[in-house]
């Protein structure tokens, strides 16, 4: 079956197109886009003014929770969230029960992604067994069974040396590593981001320095193996000004950013609810000279991606003293309606460079299809409703937990339909959608 | 930075009651209500110097004091106010270990409402605790100690001492001397002194001062000559032993040399200074018991004033919290 998307703004960076132009999906793949393309035998649908047509979003950093914490999110629900903000596809974290350390538990999931049937799901497998920082995970089997990525993220690679090996022996299937960087004995036991508001509320702090020296040491090492480093989370602007350094110098760090960490800061830990632990992440909210540095590298360029972390945890985990919650927040179906909010009404960043952020980069980085729309790609697809208004409602969230500092803000900007490999799974009510899309 | 009371312009009318429903933290106050306390406080003190020392204030009242941390100090002092105002209090004493293998500090909370006590005394490990106590709680909540974060009675007796011996708050020197990073007292003392137009200055070794500690409106020093030089009140703060342990410094011997309040350094200080200690002191560690006991010492009155504050507090909250226009 082929549909004939006319008259949408097309954004395809790695094929040069901004401007309007006609899609025509062939069953699953893209078929052609072009200026004015003939109906054919095509079903034609028109595509009102106003929205934009981009190659599907991908989010590298989520945490699906299945198998082991199906009690905060599981792939189905977790893959409804995703298409539901947007995203055409997810990279899942191995900090599961059991952790995706071996070949089993990478097929479960992607089993569990195949039986849901939503966005497509890229599994990243641990480095280490059981993520502890002792043995190596069959990395070459991880591979095989689908992993594209390696992490001990939740932490870091506990050694240098164990992260200098792992890099060398993914580098043989040219996968990234990607690091939770943090050090953790200058963490210690801190639950905020060091400054001025952590002191007042008197929470331990740990300041960006803890992560900078963990992107610092990954960089040192993607320099000696050779081998790619992408940072998880950046938040700090030590982490940045690394990254950018690493660069220059032709080292092959890549790195992303939460949309939490380019809107918040620390000063939400005691307003508008003090403690709120909705604001407990890790890294945690920093600084605003941090958050500005974050939109300085969106805008520059030296951000690859935004990625949402997004961390379901469950109302009874979060309902209890800031200290004692666990960190982190959902992100999957409120971080596009924030990018636009937030980044391009602002003018930090262009429609074209979001699409680089939430799509040709994170393809790019993973090594996965996608990430264009260039014919014979997948036909995953995101349209943006840019002037949409949306109205964040924790309680409404697809996604298991509703764990979201967000409940009750008005964004500008909203996804308006998202399609994956020729399936519409996602259209947005408020949203000028045509019929047949 | 600080804003003295006598620069207000606009008058309002003189405060009755806290219109509030908990006490948090002095960091909510404003000036004219930690005024009210501190007055309301001068005629609770006199209660307790009468040979029948009881009122009828609270009688009919439910207090429960829920403490899940040691204390001998404040528990015993809001029991001792409590009683003397007629309350009805109930002591709940809960070790943290058991806690967080059993039920939630929110599921506690929510038992202990159903028996309608009309305020929770409660004293926790955890920043922070009593704002979840309040969003969930309809009883007034008075914060005896949350973690690091504040310990407003205890600033509030401070104060009380202070203003019993100077006569007035703003325009004193207040010197805080000790483990600053991790202390409760602290907090709720500079919000109380900046706010009451003190001049603040606050002094330990650089790993045991807060971030941004300007932001707070004191002068920061690790040099204790420089604190105590003119000081018009000395505070000396406990340190705690597993600081050493976390390297916060080097050891006890050391914190006292460097640091250590002895007579010697006091004579920097004003004639009429005085010295206080919130307790429980570590003799020879950051006081040496020659200024413990000595003719400067205030430290005994801290802990009578801390009845006739605390009786100020309950007073004024039950006030607060039986008025639902002020809800």
């Amino acid at each position: 079956m082929k549909r004939l998307l006319k008259g949408g703004r097309v954004i395809d960076p790695a094929n040069g197109i901004d401007g309007r132009r006609d899609v025509l999906i062939d069953g699953d793949r893209i078929a052609r886009v072009d200026h004015d393309l003939p109906a054919d035998d095509a079903a034609v649908v028109e595509v009102p003014a106003g929205l934009v047509i981009c190659p599907g979003f991908i989010d590298m950093h989520v945490h699906l929770r299945e198998p082991g914490h199906e009690h905060k999110e599981t792939v189905a629900t977790g893959t409804a969230a995703a298409v539901a903000g947007g995203f055409t596809a997810v990279a899942c974290m191995p900090n599961t029960n059991p952790v995706n350390d071996n070949a089993n538990v990478t097929a479960y999931i992607l089993a569990k992604a195949t039986e849901a049937n939503l966005a497509r799901v890229y599994p990243i497998g641990a480095v280490s067994r059981g993520s502890n920082g002792e043995l190596l995970a069959d990395i070459a089997e991880l591979r095989q069974a689908g992993c594209v990525a390696i992490t001990d993220d939740g932490r870091p690679v506990a050694t240098a040396l164990l992260m200098r090996r792992a890099m060398e022996y993914a580098g043989m299937f040219g996968i990234p590593l990607i690091e939770h960087c943090e050090d953790p004995s200058l963490k210690g036991d801190a639950v905020a981001h060091e400054g001025y508001h952590a002191a007042a509320l008197g929470l331990r702090g740990m300041p960006g320095a803890c992560e900078a020296l963990g992107v610092e040491r990954g960089i040192l090492l993607s320099e000696v193996t050779g081998s790619a480093f992408h940072v998880a989370h950046m938040s700090a602007r030590a982490s940045l000004r690394a990254v950018r350094n690493g660069k220059n110098s032709g080292i092959r760090v890549t790195c992303e950013v939460t949309p939490h960490h380019f809107t918040l800061t620390d000063e939400s830990l005691g307003s508008p609810i003090p403690y709120d632990t909705h604001t407990k992440m890790n890294p945690p909210l920093r600084e605003t000279a941090d958050r500005d540095a974050m939109l300085s590298g969106l805008a520059d360029g030296t951000i690859d991606a935004i990625a949402t972390d997004h961390a379901p945890h469950h109302y009874d985990e979060k309902h209890v003293e800031f200290d004692r919650a666990p960190f982190g927040i959902v992100g999957l179906e409120t971080a596009v309606p924030l990018s636009l909010d937030r980044l391009v009404h602002t003018g930090v960043i262009g429609l074209q460079r979001l699409v680089q952020l939430l799509s040709v980069n994170p393809a790019r980085i993973l090594g996965v299809a996608g990430g264009t729309l260039s014919p014979g790609a997948p036909a995953d697809i995101t349209i943006l409703a840019p002037d949409v208004a949306v109205r964040v409602q924790a309680a409404q969230l697809r996604s298991r937990s509703k764990n979201t500092p967000f409940d009750g803000w008005e964004l500008r900007g909203a996804v308006a339909a998202t399609i994956v490999g020729g399936r519409t799974l996602y259209v947005n009510p408020a949203a000028n959608v045509p019929n047949g899309l | 930075m600080s804003a003295p009371v006598t620069m207000r312009v606009e008058e309002a009318p003189p405060l009755t009651a806290l219109r509030r429903k908990d006490l948090l933290g002095i960091a909510d106050l404003t000036p004219e209500e930690i005024s009210l306390v501190l007055d309301t406080a001068e005629a609770m003190k006199e209660v307790g110097e009468r040979p029948i020392k009881k009122v009828p204030a609270l009688r009919g009242k439910t207090v429960v004091n829920l403490f899940f941390e040691p204390s001998t100090r404040t528990r015993t002092s809001f029991e001792i106010a409590e009683k003397r105002l007629s309350a009805d209090t109930l002591n709940i004493a809960v070790a943290s270990s058991s806690v967080v293998k059993g039920e939630s500090l929110a599921d506690t909370a929510l038992n202990l409402e159903a028996m309608h006590p009309d305020m929770i005394v409660l004293r926790h490990s955890s920043s922070g605790a009593c704002h979840l106590l309040s969003r969930i709680c309809r009883s007034a909540i008075i914060n005896a100690g949350d973690g690091m974060h504040e310990h407003p009675t205890q600033a509030l007796l401070d104060a009380f001492t202070i203003r019993e011996r100077k006569k007035r708050l703003a325009g004193l020197k207040v010197a805080i001397i000790g483990d600053l990073l991790h202390s409760r007292v602290l907090r709720s003392n500079i919000h109380l002194l900046t706010k009451m137009g003190s001049d603040v200055w606050v002094c330990g070794p650089p790993t045991l001062i807060p971030a941004d500690i300007a932001r707070f409106g004191v002068r920061a020093t690790s040099s204790v000559d420089e604190a105590v030089t003119g000081a018009d009140v000395v505070m000396l703060l406990r340190i705690q032993l597993e600081r050493m342990e976390g390297a916060f410094f080097p050891s006890l011997r050391e914190y006292f040399n460097v640091f250590g309040m002895t007579d010697a350094r006091l004579r920097r200080a004003a004639r009429d200074v005085i010295i206080m200690h919130p307790g429980p002191m570590n003799r020879g560690v950051e006081i040496a018991s020659e200024v413990a006991d000595g003719p400067y010492s205030v430290i005994l009155d801290q802990v009578a004033n801390g009845v006739a504050v605390r009786m100020a507090v309950l007073y004024l909250l039950s006030g607060g919290a039986g008025d639902e226009a002020a809800a």
